[in-house]
């Protein structure tokens, strides 16, 4: 953590989401519409891990992170961490549980279904079967793997 | 006491409760025997179809005409404001709901008929919607089933052709799932085996299933043999020709069946169940499109009367 540190400027208050999966970053900062904040954002793509893989980071000041950003999160990045920071300092620790419902998140990747062109949120219900993550379209029926739903980020 | 499916949206199979399942099945086999032709007097029912049908829009006309009901709508949405004016379905819904005292309705678009029921004053009944559900279909096989065998719990019941498209074989395995004790078998082309999201919906309720190579393989065991037509288009003609003649009913395959053995099938079939079959008293599938009518007469009454006299 500490190398991290280095690597990526401290923040004095925010949040930071470490553990990031490798490339899964720039979908999260559109997700969570950050590259239209004024606040400062700080980014660290392909950081060394102490196992030798690669992680992404991400450095939001003066902000908190939202339920259902987290909630989000729980979906594209499950074992990230999410720090809170306030004067240099870690304050809280926000642990991630995959919701039983994401709405208005993602569109559904049936290109039949209604929610396309009509006045609906898309609301998909979560399904954890066999180590597999699939997400339920309320509207259309159909299940998707976590991946094909997050792709339309 | 109100019966549980008074002004209840009937959208999708699973949706509906084993209970209210057997209380439809039930009420259809009433009906079928004595006639309510009052009903629905003095209701006006929607019957939309914004993509063609024959089966399911004439059955609906008929069920709502036998109960007393005056139908309104059309058969084409082609001369709609959805389509000449870019209204949206949301709207059309809002407004059609508010002449009518129930809304069918077919549409090509999956999830149709879930935003109909957000948008609609009344009881919303799905009668397609693109290649999701089919439950009024479900419904008239439970009750092709339960009027044939008696029951709907520990039936050996095999499901043939396109499992992988068929929305009636998702449809009817979900429903029968719901009861205790049942098995299915598939037989399907490696192409259109069942997808794997049914099977594991299947295996977690712990409904037992087998997959197997022919129809003649599971006769002697089966209860009920649930015909599907495998589409052509989705082969390439050689592979059409070489595999389909595994996937086809003649009556010879039948000789060694179970007297109380019934064959349906959603229809229209093409040549997956050759003409002699239609002869052999295993033959149910002209008999389970009639109970189209009762099944939907029995849905409409119990969604539009909050008792019904038995």
């Amino acid at each position: 953590m500490k190398n991290n540190h280095m690597q990526v400027e401290a923040i004095c208050n925010g949040y930071v989401i470490d553990h990031i999966p490798s490339g899964q970053g720039v979908k999260i900062l559109k997700l969570f519409s950050l590259t239209d904040t004024k606040q400062r954002v700080t980014v660290g793509f392909n950081l060394p891990t102490h196992d030798g893989g690669a992680k992404d980071l991400i450095k939001v000041e003066n902000t908190e992170i939202t339920k259902s950003q987290a909630n989000q999160l729980a979906l594209l990045a499950p074992n990230a961490t999410i720090n809170m920071i306030e004067n240099f300092k870690v304050t809280d620790k926000h642990s991630l549980t995959l919701p039983n419902e994401v709405e208005n998140v993602f569109p559904c990747p049936n290109s039949n279904c209604i929610t396309h062109g009509e006045p609906v949120i898309s609301s998909f219900s979560i399904k954890k079967s066999k180590g597999n993550i699939g997400l339920k379209c309320k509207y259309c029926e159909k299940t998707f793997s976590k991946d094909i739903v997050t792709e339309q980020v | 006491m109100t019966n549980p499916l008074f002004r209840k949206h009937i959208v999708s199979i699973n949706d509906i409760s084993r209970n209210e399942l057997e209380l439809i099945v039930k009420t259809a086999a009433i009906l079928k025997q004595q006639p309510q032709p009052e009903l629905l007097k003095h209701k006006v029912i929607a019957s939309c179809f914004f993509e063609a049908s024959t089966r399911t829009r004439l059955s609906f006309e008929t069920a709502i005409q036998r109960l007393g009901g005056t139908v309104i709508g059309f058969d084409n949405a082609g001369n709609t404001s959805l389509a000449k004016k870019g209204e949206t379905l949301a709207d059309s819904i809002s407004v059609i709901s508010s002449y009518a005292d129930a809304f069918v309705m077919r549409h090509p678009q999956e999830g149709a008929a879930r935003l109909a029921s957000e948008f609609s004053n009344v009881p919303v009944i799905n009668g397609g919607d693109g290649s999701n559900q089919h439950p009024t279909q479900t419904l008239l096989d439970l009750f092709s089933i339960y009027e044939t065998q008696g029951r709907l719990d520990n039936l050996n019941i095999a499901f043939v052709g396109d499992l992988k498209y068929g929305r009636t074989v998702h449809s009817l395995a979900q429903a029968l799932a719901k009861f205790e004790g049942c098995k299915f078998h598939f037989i399907a082309p490696d192409a259109l085996a069942m997808p794997g999201y049914i099977c594991d919906e299947l295996d977690e309720q712990n409904v037992s299933y087998e997959t197997y190579s022919s129809i003649e393989e599971v006769v002697p065991e089966i209860d009920v043999l649930y015909m599907t037509r495998v589409q052509k288009e989705r082969f390439d003609e050689t592979e059409y020709q070489h595999m389909k003649a595994g996937f086809i009913l003649s009556a010879s395959s039948l000789v060694n069946a179970k007297p109380n053995l019934k064959v349906l099938h959603p229809l229209p079939r093409v040549d997956e169940i050759t003409i002699d079959v239609d002869k052999t008293p295993y033959a149910y599938y002209f008999q389970q499109a009639e109970n189209g009518v009762y099944a939907r007469e029995a849905l409409l009454a119990l969604v539009l009367n909050e008792t019904i006299g038995e």
